[in-house]
Order: C-alpha cells, then sequence, then structure tokens
C-alpha cells in the first residue's frame, strides 16, 4: 500500500501533537468568541444609529475579507504599522476571535429578533420586569435558536484553522507536510496517504459537530 | 504607506485579480451545476447515487479547503492524475462549493409545498416536467440568498490556491512581502482588490435578501 | 358577585345609555374606567376621546368591524401601548400616563388571540412563572394553585406538557390560567377564539362563561356574535374611533344605530331566491 509509514507510533504521535495546535487554536478562539459575540449581538439590537452603522461596518468587512487575508494583515501588518510581533499562534487566535465574534454577533442578533412581539407583550401584561423578560423568556428561546449555527460557525473555525500553517503555524497539517518530506524517497506515495488522513482527521472532528447542529436544529422545529 | 509603491504595484495586482476571478469564477458555476445535480438526485431518492450524494456533501462540507485542495495537487499525481494549477484549484472550488450549494438549493427545493408537486401532476405533467416548470423557479426564488453566500464564501476560499502557488491576489501579496517587505502597501492593495470583488456581491445579496423578506 | 349567573342578568343596564355616560350596573363602583382615551398612530386618530367603565363583576363585550380600534383600545388599557390622551383608571387611581409599576400590571388580565404561551416552558411553569418571580410565592403555593386552575379548564393531566404538543385550544385554555393566575381585577380577552379552528372555539368560550358566572370582571373583544349575545351584561361597539352604541344584550336582537343595523347584517348569509 504504501502507507505503513503512518501507523509508526513516532508518525501517530506527530500528527497528535498538531492536531493538539489546531485544537487549541479553535478553542481559545471560540471561547474569547462567545462573550465579545454575545455583546455584539445585544448591542445590534439597540436602536443606536451610530452604533448600528459602526457594528455593521466591521461585520461586512470581516465577512467579505477571506480568512488569509485577515491572517495576513494581523501577522504581517501589525509588525509593521503597531511594531508588534505576534507569534503566529496568537496572531491566529486573534483573527478567529475577530472574526468569530462578529458572526455569532449576527447569530445572536437574529436569535433575539426571531423572538415574537407578542412574547414581551404577553411578560409584561403579566408584570414582569424588563430584566425578568429578558432572562426568563427570551433568553432561554434565544439560546435554542442560536445554539445550531453557533455549532456551525465552531466547525468553520476548526476547518479554517488549517490556514494558519500559511503564516507559519505548525498545526496539523503543516506536521502532515513535515512528514511527507521526511518520508519523500522512503514512501513516494506519502502525499496521498498523509492528505488522505488529514481530511479524515478534520472530518472526524467537524461531523459530529455538524450532525449535533442538525440535531439541535430538527429539535427546535418540532 | 508609500503611494508611489501602491502605484507601482497596482498592475501586479491587476494581474492577480483577473486570475482570482478566473479561478472563482469556473470555480462558482461548476459548484452550481453540482450543486443543483445532487440536490436533485437526494430530492428524487434515486437509488445509490442518493447515498453516494449523501457522503459527498459531509465530506465536502466537513474538511477544510486547504487540506482537499493539496489532496488534489499532491496527492492525486501519485495516481496519475495530474492536474494544472488552474484545473486543480477550479476542481478543488467546485468539489467544496458544490456540496455548500447542494445544501442551498436542497432547502430550497424541499420548502416548495408538496401541493406544488400534486397540482402538476394532477394536470399530467412528468416529475421532469413539474421539477423544470413548476417546482424549481419556485426554488430558485428561495435558494437565491444562499447561493449569494456561497458564492461570496467560494471567491474568499479561493484565497487558499496561493498554498499551490498559482498567482492569485494572495499569492502577488505573499511575494511581495517576501521579497520587498513592501508589506503596508501590499496588504493594502490586497483589502482594496478583495473589497472590490465582494462588496458589490455582498450588497446585491443583502438587496435581494431584503427583497424576498418583504415579499414574504 | 360569584351567586350571579347568565340566567339573572339584571336588566337595569338596558336603561342605562344616558348619552355617553356608560353608566355600570348600578351602584357598583367602577373597576376600570376610561375617562376620554384618544389614541393616534402619525395622522391616524385610532381611538378619539372613549369614556368607558366596567363595574365590578360586570362583563363589557366590546364589538366592531375591523380595524375600528378594538384590539387597541384592550392594548392601551393594559399600558402596552401609550395613550396620547385622556386617563386609564383602576379602583379610581389614574395608572396611565407613566412607566406602570409591575404591581399596576399584574391586577390586569390580558389574554391574546395567538395565546403566545412561553414555548420554553411546560404547561404549568407557564401557570406558575409570573405568581413566584413578580408576586413572590413559593413555588409550591403557586404550582397548588396552578394545578387547580388547570383542573378547572380540564387539562390537569396536561400540566407538564409542552405548549407545542397541545392544540389551539388547549394552549388558549392554558393562556386563560395564565392570566388567572395572577388573579387579575379584570381580565381583558382579545380576540381569544379568532386563531382557533372552530372546533376548539367552544371548549375556550365555554371556560370564558363559567369565569363570568364566577363573577369575573371582563372586558372582551369577540367576532363570535352569540358568544357575545350569551356573556354580555353590556355590549359597546366601537367604529372608527369612536362609542358608536352601547346597550345589553339586546343589541344583537334590536340594534338602534344604523351603523350598528349594518356592521350585524354582515354576519347573516341570505341566498336569493330562498328566503321569504
Amino acid at each position: 500500500m504504501g502507507a505503513e509509514f503512518l501507523l509508526q507510533g513516532a508518525t501517530i504521535k506527530r500528527l497528535l501533537v498538531g492536531l493538539g495546535v489546531t485544537l487549541r487554536i479553535s478553542l481559545v478562539s471560540v471561547a474569547l468568541s462567545i462573550p465579545f459575540g454575545v455583546l455584539m449581538g445585544v448591542l445590534f439590537t439597540r436602536k443606536n444609529r451610530m452604533l448600528q452603522v459602526v457594528l455593521r461596518a466591521y461585520l461586512n468587512f470581516i465577512r467579505v475579507m477571506p480568512q488569509l487575508v485577515l491572517l495576513y494583515v494581523v501577522f504581517f501588518g501589525s509588525a509593521t504599522t503597531l511594531g508588534l510581533n505576534f507569534s503566529g499562534e496568537v496572531a491566529s487566535i486573534i483573527v478567529f476571535t475577530l472574526w468569530g465574534a462578529a458572526e455569532l454577533g449576527d447569530l445572536v442578533r437574529a436569535a433575539l429578533e426571531s423572538i415574537p412581539r407578542s412574547q414581551y407583550d404577553s411578560s409584561y401584561v403579566l408584570g414582569l420586569t424588563q430584566r425578568q423578560t429578558f432572562l426568563r423568556v427570551i433568553l432561554p428561546q434565544a439560546l435554542s435558536r442560536l445554539l445550531p449555527p453557533s455549532v456551525n460557525l465552531v466547525t468553520r473555525i476548526v476547518k479554517t484553522t488549517s490556514l494558519c500553517m500559511l503564516i507559519g503555524v505548525v498545526e496539523v497539517v503543516r506536521v502532515g507536510q513535515q512528514i511527507i518530506d521526511y518520508y519523500r524517497f522512503d514512501y513516494p506515495q506519502g502525499a496521498l496517504w498523509t492528505y488522505a488522513t488529514l481530511a479524515l482527521l478534520y472530518f472526524c472532528i467537524c461531523w459530529p459537530l455538524s450532525m449535533l447542529s442538525k440535531w439541535l436544529e430538527g429539535r427546535n422545529t418540532r | 504607506m508609500d503611494w508611489g509603491l501602491v502605484h507601482a504595484y497596482t498592475p501586479l495586482f491587476v494581474t492577480a485579480l483577473r486570475v482570482t476571478l478566473m479561478v472563482s469564477a469556473g470555480g462558482v458555476a461548476a459548484a452550481l451545476v453540482v450543486g443543483l445535480l445532487v440536490a436533485i438526485v437526494r430530492l428524487w431518492h434515486v437509488p445509490v447515487l442518493d447515498q453516494l450524494s449523501i457522503a459527498y456533501v459531509e465530506v465536502a462540507r466537513n474538511t477544510p479547503s486547504l487540506v482537499q485542495l493539496f489532496f488534489l495537487y499532491f496527492g492525486l499525481p501519485k495516481l496519475g492524475i495530474l492536474l494544472s494549477q488552474e484545473t486543480c484549484a477550479i476542481v478543488c472550488l467546485a468539489f467544496l462549493g458544490g456540496g455548500y450549494m447542494a445544501e442551498a438549493f436542497r432547502a430550497a427545493l424541499v420548502a416548495v409545498p408538496p401541493i406544488q408537486h400534486e397540482s402538476a401532476q394532477v394536470l399530467g405533467l412528468t416529475r421532469r416536467q413539474a421539477m423544470r416548470h413548476v417546482v424549481l423557479p419556485q426554488a430558485m426564488a428561495q435558494a437565491t440568498p444562499a447561493l449569494v453566500a456561497n458564492v461570496v464564501f467560494l471567491v474568499k476560499e479561493s484565497s487558499v490556491v496561493s498554498g499551490i502557488a498559482l498567482a492569485d491576489l494572495m499569492y502577488v501579496a505573499k511575494d511581495i512581502i517576501g521579497q520587498s517587505y513592501d508589506t503596508v502597501e501590499a496588504l493594502f492593495l490586497l483589502v482594496v482588490a478583495y473589497a472590490i470583488i465582494l462588496l458589490p456581491i455582498s450588497a446585491v445579496g443583502s438587496a435581494i435578501e431584503r427583497r424576498f423578506a418583504y415579499g414574504r | 358577585m360569584s351567586d350571579r349567573t347568565r340566567a339573572s342578568i339584571p336588566a337595569n343596564s338596558t336603561s342605562a345609555p344616558t348619552a355617553q355616560s356608560s353608566a355600570p350596573l348600578s351602584g357598583r363602583q367602577p373597576v376600570l374606567e376610561l375617562r376620554n382615551v384618544t389614541k393616534r398612530f402619525g395622522p391616524l386618530t385610532v381611538l378619539d376621546g372613549i369614556d368607558l367603565s366596567v363595574a365590578q363583576g360586570e362583563v363589557v363585550v366590546l364589538v366592531g368591524p375591523s380595524g375600528c380600534g378594538k384590539s387597541t383600545l384592550l392594548r392601551c388599557t393594559v399600558g402596552l401601548e401609550q395613550i396620547d390622551g385622556g386617563e386609564v383608571l383602576l379602583d379610581g387611581e389614574v395608572v396611565s400616563g407613566r412607566e406602570r409599576t409591575q404591581q399596576d400590571r399584574s391586577r390586569m388580565g390580558m389574554v391574546f388571540q395567538s395565546y403566545d404561551l412561553f414555548p420554553n416552558m411546560s404547561v404549568i411553569d407557564n401557570v406558575t412563572l409570573a405568581p413566584t418571580i413578580v408576586r413572590g410565592q413559593s413555588q409550591k403555593d403557586a404550582r397548588e394553585k396552578a394545578k387547580a386552575l388547570l383542573a378547572r379548564v380540564g387539562l390537569a393531566d396536561r400540566a407538564d406538557a409542552r405548549p407545542s404538543t397541545l392544540s389551539g385550544g388547549q394552549q388558549q385554555r392554558v393562556a386563560i390560567c395564565r392570566a388567572l393566575a395572577m388573579e387579575p381585577e379584570v381580565l381583558l380577552l382579545d380576540e381569544v377564539t379568532a386563531a382557533l379552528d372552530p372546533e376548539m372555539v367552544h371548549e375556550v368560550l365555554q371556560v370564558v362563561l363559567e369565569l363570568a358566572d364566577d363573577g369575573l370582571t371582563m372586558l372582551i373583544v369577540t367576532h363570535e356574535m352569540s358568544f357575545a349575545q350569551a356573556i354580555a351584561d353590556r355590549v359597546v361597539m366601537l367604529d372608527a374611533g369612536h362609542i358608536v352604541e352601547e346597550g345589553g344584550p339586546e343589541f344583537f336582537t334590536n340594534p338602534k344605530t344604523e351603523r350598528a343595523k349594518a356592521f350585524l347584517r354582515t354576519f347573516e348569509f341570505h341566498r336569493s331566491g330562498r328566503d321569504s
């Protein structure tokens, strides 16, 4: 087969270390995106004109820029213009947090806006305060609508961390390339098997998340 | 920022912009075809193809585009399949985008009420005629916002083709930064170039979405 | 009041309509009073100087063509809409023209057309939410009372169900329980059967009739004319933001104004050549 090298202990260990970096970047970015995203979403629903314009502009900029461009801007741009030398990993976390917070903010906004006006009315006539209405009635409903697309966002972030290798982060794809290089002469078919394995590794992380998102969504529409 | 340098580098970026546009356009067109076919196969539950389609969509959506690209460009030659950089880039976007487009089409097709199929059937249309004249036109309207969002997504994803040394916008910027350290100018041109391509598409998308929301 | 039944509707209201006084049942203290209430949406005056009072234990039915301002009147009364003129009094105390306190709001109950149960809570949690967090009742007391209310509307066995698993009629009965759990002084019903399938209308209206028999003060907007006739102590017809006629249940059989006659005719069907 020509793929035995992938089953050697050292290779597996190196891949797992790379995968650890991938997951570390993903998890830290997601964890940071949550508070910023929720804050952004709540601010989005405020009727302040100026705030709306600023948030919209930010969201649209992040949305139309390829993540790779953002990585370059933060990694190379911040060193030149701000004199800040971020490591590849820190730059990656900054970019994925900026992106994650923007996307999550929009999801939070949509979830809050999807709660019918009548839910507020019903709470009002029962005598609930604004705070009680938000915490007891609106938030629980918004959360169940928010969860499926948020889980999808996590999958997108995990997949996109593969781009970090292009700014020098040694994550799982970069480790894969190193393995291919190392076995170049002994296993000339290495690239085929290694990239297939990498795809499989990502699939094993992302596919269950996608299924979870679908399941959560199905539960909502029932 | 040195505007003289910006001016000097502009022609390079214009050439690269063409490459990005060419790859994206090819990829989007192919992804639309793949997506529509897959969606119809799934809607009609064509035996075998249905299961294959499900597997394909899941793989396309749950693996990174960069890995898909590397597999096509570095992996497939080991099986004797040699693709040029351009072909590889377009095939990659078609593979990736096909999965997303398929879901967009499918969601829209499923949303067409069954009564529409039944009405067409009662009028004596064949399944294919009903699809072409009744169901698909309605589904297209419904799918448009998602399709436009996928186009934006694919143009953005096309930036990964710089990873196989195809001279797109990303590659040119990387080249300038690596060789002459004119980082700010290169990044500025890079951001402007993507904004020029994607802001109009994104604006059209929002406009369609708004109109669609009012129509309901 | 609890001894009052539909059969003994006092006839005194028939003699009441002196000009616009909308006199409550004689000798009874008005629970709810609207004085010269005006509401505008932009250039449109939806309510134009409405005077209306509802006495303790009285059931007032508001009728009128679509868009005449009936629902707006209810929404202004509970404070969901700010009024542009006049005042709303509850037990003789002005509650309009300022931010209403939790206490003000919970003294009036309201049930909406689209039931609007909280979908994230079970049936019984819908009913106990406000008593526990607004009135500070213990979970145990609130649940006990909620169970009694649910039993009364025939839904004791659905206490732990999710609202989405209930039929429209059942959901609406839960919504009524949710409002009653706060022991409101007056209950406002806004077309509570308009969104229901015909076979579910009766089960909901039956509950409302029983509440009336128990002496609950109610202000009801409805399009169900036979129900209105059965339940009303007093009927108020609204058209284009004005009260055009008010009187006892005989409004339905013997309307006085042309507007009322024309309105009531829209509920009749005639097939030409068949009627005598």
